[in-house]
This record gives C-alpha cells, sequence and structure tokens, in this order.
C-alpha cells in the first residue's frame, strides 16, 4: 500500500491539477493492474462493502488510545473525518508490513467472515502494521468514502495520459455500475466497447449559471425550456430491461418502479436524459412531494399514488442503439419528440416542451413565471448544439430564478468540520416573534473566509453561555438567509423547514429589530409551500 | 484562604499585589508573559517582564514604561511574591509565579515542552493552582519530533532547489520564524526573509541569539538574483503580488493546524509542516502533573473539551474566559503563536 499512500500524499499535498494528474498516470503505469482498478473504483465512488460499523471502529480507537468515548467524539467533530480521527489518536505502529492495496481489500473482506472478536483483532493487528497515511488510507477502506479532491475528470485525464486514450472515450467507460469484482482492468479499460454494459449511462451534460445575453447571439439560435425541479435522470432501455440514473452515478431504479412500463413503449436502445417529477392532472408537484421518495429504495403504495413520478423528457441520446449526442439538439429533439408522441398519456412520460420566444425580454417574462409552475428557471440550450459531458461553457446556460429570502438574527454559533474546524462556521438563526427570537433554521455556507474570521473572533468574546460545542451569542447581527423552498414541518419550533439555506450577505446596515418576524416566515410558507 | 489570582474582564488579577498578568484592557502594572501581541498589548501604566522578552516588546510598542527582571528571581510586590520561569514558547517567554501567604499559584503565558534550539527550554513550576493554554488541548494534536520535521524541511527545500523552484515558507514573525531558521541546512541556498521577520531577526540576534544569514527581500531580490532560495514570510504574504516575484514555487505553512487535513487543504499551500510553539496533547498533560497542582484553570484553546478532561482525570479543572488568541491559524499576523 506504500506505492498508493505516496499517490494519495502527492494528490493531498498539492494543489495543481497538473501535479496531480501525473502523479496518477504515473500510478497507472507502474501500479498492478488489479491496484489501478481498485484506485479508479475508490476515487470514483465505488467502495468495498461496509464489513464493520463506524461504532464499533471508534470503540475499538477509544479504546486503543486509552480515550473515554466522548474525548473520541469530541476530537472527531473537529477532525470531520472518522478515518483521519482514528489515525491521529492512535499510538504510533510497532510494526510493518508492505502489501498491495488489493491485498488490504481483501483482508478487509476476509474479516466480514469472522467472529466479532476476530474482526477486533485483524483490525487492531492492522492499526500496528500500517505507518499513519496507510494507517489513515486504511480505514477509510473500511468506513468508506473517498474524496480526497480528485475529480473523475482528472481520474480521465490522467488515463487518457497512460494509456493513451481520447478522455470522452474513457470518460463513458468509467460510468455505470461496475466494480473491481465484476471486471478487470483489462475489460473496463482496454477493451474497445463501451455499450458492452447493457447498463452504463452516458456522462451528463451541465451547464453554467447564464451571466448575461451578450454573447449569446440571436434569439433564434437558441431552444429554451423550463429547468424543471425534480431529480435529473437517464433512462436506459438496452435488452429489454431499464435502468434509470441519477447525476450523481446512483442507480434510481427501484425507486421509481411506474417508469418500468415504459420499456414497453420505448424501443430498444433508447436513452433519454430528464427529470424525475412528481407529476398529478398534467401538472408538476412541488419539489416536496418528491421529497418525500427521496432516499427509500423502495416505496409503500400509499406513496405511489400520492405523488406519483413521470419523466420529464429533455433530450435523446441513444437512438436505435446508436449514440447521437454529436448530432444537433434540434434533431436530437425531433426524434425525442416522435418517440414521446407514440407513448400513451397513461405512461409516466412527457416532453419538456419549448417555451417559445421572440426577444430576452419574452424571455425573462416567462422565467417569472418559473414559480407558479414549480419549476426553478429556465434552461437555454443553442438548437446546433451536441450533448457534451460534463459542465461546460457556451451551448447551455441555466437561468434560475432569484432564491427566496428572510433577514434573520443570528443566536448559536458552532465551529466547522475538517477544513473549517477551528472556525466558527456554523450558525442558528431566529426570526422575531414579540420580545422572543425563535429558531428556524441553520445555514453554513455563503460568507467569505474573512467574514467567518471576524465572526469567529467575535464569537469568542462574545460567548454567553456553553451547550457542549455550541455557544450561544447575543442577537446582534442580521443576515439575510436564502432558500429554495419551504415546507411546514411539525418538527421544528417554528413549524417550518427550509430547502437548502445559506447565508446570502450579512446585513450590517440591519439592527436586530429590523430583521424579519416568524408572521413574515409563516407568510411565505402560505405562499410558496 | 483567597485566591491569589482572579479574573476580570481587564485580565488576570491579583489583589494582593495590585497587578495584572496579560491584561488585555488598560490598566496600571502589568506582568507580561511574553511579547505576542495577544499577551503584551499597547497601554499599560507600567509593564514588567524577563529580560529576555524587553526587547521585543521595546520593538513593538514603542516607548513604555518597561521593568526586567531575569528568569527565577523572586520580586515583591504588595504581599505578593512573583518569579518568572521559562516556558519554551518563544525566546525569553515565561511562566507568571504568584506566591500570596504560602499559596502558589502559576500563569503559564503560552508554553511548549519540548525544546526548540533557541528558546528557554519550559520548566515545570511546582503550584497549588496552574493557569494553562490549551490551545491544541484535543487528543488529535501530537508534534512531528524536530529531527523529522528538520529533514522533512530540508528534503523539501533541496527537492524546489534542485527543480528550480523558490521555496516559500509561511511562519509567524517571532519565534516560529527564527526556530526555523536555526534548524534549517543553510548549505542548500540562500534565505530570504519578509519585512516582519528581519525586523525580529534584528531584535534577536542583538539580544545575542545566534541565527543563520539572511538577507531581507527587497524590490530588487527575486527567483533571478537568488535561484533555489528559501524564502521565509509571514502567513499573510502567502498568496499575494510579494509571494509572486518568486517565479515557479512551492509553498509550505508551519503551524500546529497543519496537523490536520482539512485546514492543511483549506490554507492551499503546497506543503503542511506539523510544528507548533504551543503544547501538544501530551506537552499538555505531562505539564500540568508535573506541576503538582490540584486547580487547573483553561484559559484559551479547546477549553470546554480540556476542562472536562482534566475533571475526569481527577483535577479541580475550571474554564476562564480569555482575550488571548493561541495559534491563530486565520488571524492577522500579529495575532501570532
Amino acid at each position: 500500500m506504500k506505492d498508493f499512500a505516496t499517490l494519495f500524499t502527492r494528490i493531498d499535498e498539492s494543489t495543481k491539477t497538473t501535479v496531480k494528474t501525473a502523479a496518477l498516470a504515473d500510478y497507472f503505469q507502474t501500479a498492478t493492474p488489479e491496484d489501478r482498478l481498485w484506485t479508479i473504483a475508490l476515487f470514483t465512488g465505488r467502495r468495498p462493502k461496509r464489513t464493520i460499523t463506524a461504532t464499533r471502529l471508534r470503540e475499538w480507537a477509544a479504546e486503543v488510545a486509552g480515550l473515554p468515548d466522548w474525548l473520541f467524539e469530541e476530537s472527531y467533530s473537529i477532525v470531520g473525518d472518522l478515518a483521519e480521527t482514528i489515525a491521529l489518536v492512535l499510538p504510533p505502529a510497532t510494526k510493518t508490513e508492505d502489501q498491495t492495496l488489493t491485498h488490504w481489500i481483501g483482508y478487509i473482506k476476509t474479516l466480514s467472515t469472522l467472529e466479532d472478536d476476530d474482526r477486533k483483532a485483524g483490525i487492531l493487528d492492522a492499526w500496528n502494521s500500517l505507518p499513519n497515511t496507510e494507517r489513515f488510507l486504511f480505514t477509510k477502506l473500511l468506513t468508506g468514502g473517498f474524496r480526497i479532491g480528485v475529480s473523475a475528470k482528472l481520474i480521465t485525464r490522467a488515463l487518457a495520459q497512460a494509456t493513451g486514450q481520447d478522455e470522452p472515450q474513457l470518460t463513458h467507460k468509467l460510468m455505470g455500475n461496475w466494480t473491481p469484482d465484476t471486471t478487470t482492468w483489462d475489460a473496463l479499460i482496454e477493451a474497445d466497447d463501451p455499450t458492452a454494459d447493457l447498463s452504463r449511462p452516458y456522462p451528463f451534460y451541465l451547464a453554467y449559471q447564464l451571466d448575461g445575453f451578450d454573447d449569446l447571439g440571436a434569439p433564434a439560435d437558441w431552444n429554451a425550456e423550463r429547468k424543471w425541479d425534480g431529480i435529473r435522470g437517464q433512462l436506459i432501455i438496452r435488452g429489454g430491461e431499464h435502468h434509470l440514473w441519477s447525476r450523481g452515478e446512483d442507480l434510481m431504479t427501484d425507486r421509481f418502479p411506474e417508469l418500468a412500463q415504459l420499456c414497453d413503449y420505448l424501443p430498444g436502445g433508447t436513452v433519454i436524459d430528464g427529470e424525475v417529477l412528481a407529476f398529478t392532472d398534467e401538472r408538476p408537484l412541488s419539489f416536496n412531494a418528491l421529497q418525500k421518495r427521496i432516499g427509500r429504495k423502495t416505496v409503500p403504495k400509499k406513496l405511489l399514488t400520492g405523488a406519483p413520478v413521470i419523466l420529464m423528457a429533455y433530450d435523446l441520446l441513444e437512438h436505435d442503439g446508436k449514440d447521437i449526442r454529436d448530432m444537433p439538439l434540434q434533431e436530437r429533439r425531433e426524434s425525442l419528440q416522435t418517440l414521446v408522441a407514440e407513448v400513451p398519456d397513461t405512461a409516466p412520460l412527457r416532453l419538456s416542451a419549448s417555451v417559445p420566444f421572440k426577444t430576452w425580454d419574452d424571455l425573462s417574462a416567462a422565467r417569472d413565471q418559473s414559480r407558479d409552475l414549480n419549476a426553478e428557471g429556465l434552461m437555454l440550450k443553442r438548437r446546433d448544439s451536441p450533448y457534451l459531458s460534463g459542465r461546460k461553457r457556451g451551448d447551455w446556460w441555466k437561468w434560475k430564478i432569484d432564491p427566496l429570502t428572510i433577514d434573520a438574527v443570528m443566536i448559536y454559533a458552532q465551529a466547522g468540520h475538517g477544513r473549517r474546524a477551528n472556525l466558527f462556521t456554523d450558525y442558528t438563526f431566529a426570526v422575531r416573534n414579540g420580545n422572543d427570537l425563535v429558531p428556524f433554521t441553520k445555514a453554513y455556507s455563503g460568507l467569505t473566509d474573512k467574514e467567518f474570521r471576524e465572526i469567529t473572533a467575535w464569537v469568542r468574546k462574545n460567548t454567553l453561555q456553553r451547550f457542549g460545542p455550541v455557544r450561544q451569542v447575543p442577537p446582534e447581527h442580521v443576515f439575510e438567509i436564502a432558500f429554495e423552498g419551504i415546507q411546514a414541518s411539525p418538527r421544528h419550533k417554528s413549524g417550518v423547514a427550509l430547502r437548502f439555506p445559506r447565508m446570502l450577505r450579512w446585513r450590517r446596515d440591519k439592527p436586530v429589530d429590523e430583521a424579519n418576524t416568524l408572521d413574515d416566515l409563516k407568510e411565505i410558507l402560505a405562499t410558496y409551500g | 484562604m483567597a485566591d491569589v489570582l482572579t479574573f476580570t474582564d481587564r485580565g488576570i488579577y491579583c489583589p494582593a499585589g495590585d497587578f495584572y498578568i496579560d491584561p488585555w484592557k488598560p490598566v496600571d502594572r502589568a506582568l507580561i508573559t511574553h511579547g505576542h501581541s495577544d499577551h503584551a498589548r499597547w497601554g499599560m501604566g507600567r509593564y514588567l517582564a524577563t529580560s529576555g522578552t524587553a526587547p521585543v516588546m521595546r520593538h513593538r510598542l514603542g516607548d513604555i514604561t518597561l521593568e526586567t527582571v531575569d528568569y527565577g528571581v523572586k520580586t515583591r510586590i504588595g504581599d505578593a511574591t512573583v518569579s518568572f520561569h521559562p516556558a519554551g514558547h518563544v525566546p525569553g517567554s515565561a511562566q507568571i509565579r504568584v506566591a500570596v501567604k504560602g499559596e502558589v499559584w502559576v500563569v503559564s503565558g503560552d508554553y511548549k515542552t519540548v525544546a526548540d534550539g533557541l528558546s528557554e527550554p519550559f520548566e515545570p513550576v511546582q503550584c497549588h493552582a496552574f493557569i494553562t493554554e490549551c490551545t491544541f488541548g484535543l487528543p488529535i494534536f501530537k508534534w512531528t519530533p524536530q529531527d523529522i520535521l528538520t529533514q522533512q524541511i530540508n528534503d523539501w527545500w533541496a527537492t524546489n532547489a534542485a527543480a528550480g523552484r523558490t521555496s516559500i515558507l509561511g511562519a509567524y514573525a517571532l519565534g516560529k520564524a527564527q526556530r526555523l531558521l536555526t534548524t534549517v541546512n543553510s548549505a542548500i541556498g540562500p534565505i530570504l526573509t519578509h519585512g516582519a521577520i528581519e525586523n525580529t531577526n534584528a531584535v534577536l540576534r542583538d539580544q545575542g541569539f545566534a541565527l543563520p544569514r539572511t538577507t531581507l527581500v527587497t524590490p530588487e531580490i527575486s527567483h533571478k538574483t537568488h535561484p533555489g532560495a528559501l524564502v521565509l514570510a509571514t502567513p499573510s504574504a502567502l498568496g499575494t503580488t510579494w509571494a509572486r516575484r518568486f517565479g515557479p514555487s512551492s509553498t509550505a505553512f508551519a503551524s500546529g493546524w497543519m496537523a490536520l487535513r482539512g485546514v492543511r487543504r483549506r490554507r492551499a499551500a503546497d506543503r503542511g509542516f506539523i510544528v507548533s510553539d504551543h503544547a501538544d496533547w501530551e506537552g499538555l498533560n505531562a505539564a500540568i502533573k508535573a506541576t503538582g497542582a490540584s486547580k487547573v484553570f483553561a484559559t484559551h484553546g479547546y477549553t470546554s473539551a480540556f476542562q472536562k478532561w482534566l475533571s475526569s482525570e481527577g483535577y479541580d479543572a475550571h474554564i476562564v474566559s480569555t482575550d488571548y488568541q493561541g495559534e491563530g491559524f486565520d488571524q492577522a499576523d500579529e495575532a501570532e503563536a
């Protein structure tokens, strides 16, 4: 695992993508094929199955380090990463063992077949055989999740350097639900046919937020659509089966069983990019309705009837088994329209209609209707654009509506995790209600580092009371909180729950008695909830 | 028995001697543990500090009324007897021992227990109550041993020099910078310094500390005039136009916070060296034990966890709210550590 640790350190230490890419390319040329494959898997979110619970790992680490559980937890809350916390608190290893990455993954798999005591002995022995970075990485394998600042883009660039293949080709090869147990380096990377795997999706094309019309040219060159507020998905129908992928490459097929019937109406070799929406009476429901179905692996009947979903189709990527992503959008949409027209209205598929407009002003007026339609804004796509992969400028733009906002008072502060471990970055906000302050949301993001530093210094000097890691502060600072949605929530004292709340700005100009009230919040709920 | 020291909104106060220790608001008489700006502040009527701390205080605070005293010398102030003892934090830094009618309290100021090759090494002082910092009071903080650290920095510098890159190392102007200067291998290349660091170097050289040859960065100096150089800069100078004159470079930051991967990444330097002038977890615990104190007050750092830990270890432990910053990772350079 030494070479994997070296790779990790080179990537982790550098802020320059050229250095990271070179480190990966070196590794892809020198490591064993098994280790290479596992490395790609880990860096693209395909972790080995969890064999030991995080709870057990914490207990064992605290025990070996001679720490009470609460102190281990306190340390964890500062470090923000369980594997790193464990690696930091454990005493230094007393022996060394240099084995491959694949060996240690096999070792972890073997542990799963053992009794609890033997598992524990196995883990403690590994901890005691590995120097710091390797110990951290080994524990990371146990806890899963391997985010280390390597994007899929970087992996493909490095692979392209190491193998001499095209980047788009490699991007496509890495998609889908392969694991190192179901494939080999040769089959995945060296073999020619990326569609050999029937479920393999295409990389999603993502847009940047529009920053003006100046560079767009003539309105007639553009197709506008609603930006629906659901879950972006890619429906694949091949070989009589269907698969539904999320943008984050999660397979969502079983969560939305109603889409199965589309197999009956759409021909094999069809891949559609669209939005999964809760939908009744030819109208999308708000995101709140769909939210109930997120995170559920299977769906009870009641939800199926209460929040039925459809796929709102945006684009066609594969037609009659042929990859048509290079064709102009206009032609892809025409084929899509023909396909959708052949599907009966009772089936859960709709075409996302074009929004007609002649001038940018027309479009702006159309955008203003977004909230009424439960849409997030508009999408602008150049009529002759190909379907690219990843976030690209130029041909596609999103034009989201402005978020909802409310001015709130900061009442509690808590230190952040990981990158923000020694800053107070997590705040609780309240609205006014008579002479009281009613907490209604937390927010963690949106301020500059400089502002976070300033508030951190202020919190340190102005702590009224401590509740563990939480500090109560005087209600002196007003912040404008932006959010994407609101819904009634009996679990919250304020009676509301916000979607994606963040700090839009620090309102230094506003005294606390000009912050919004609970009544204001309830009014927003009545209007948009 | 009355408390030897009390905690006020101006600072730590001794009623028997009518003086404050490291006050943060103007008072008549201040005893100062060390020269960092969160401990030695402007605006006090009279100051008392060690002779090792005096020059840097004069340099930073200008014309002040300052008496000096050597380590270990007992001075009578009112009904209190005070003495200063090495804290190992930076050159001249002290713990302050206050005895009133046989009851002894010690204020640690900032301290570290490992010798850094420059500062007078920490000396444990027996006391009844110990007022301690705990900037790094969690078991995740363990410092890299000095010899390995030196090796790491020299390797980094030599590799950069060989590849034609300038090595830019961010470190606090008082203490950390000079400590690093004494450990690096100056045979690798020239050493350049940022103004704030060079000023402190001059003060310490005048006091008789032997530092290697350094060159102040002036407008005509760049990677062309000094290829393969090690540049010692204040943390805030990293990533500015000042730093860009050195051409292709590798940046590093030297701080205890570098023990945490997340902080290392936020700082966006190429390397992080884990080194601090504060005690790590084991250092804190060993120091407290060595005082023999039964009562402990934690002033700044991870106070709530540390207080709870000390209580579970059988100490009568408390938290005191102060204005000290500790190793302020994100603060301006003047709040150093």
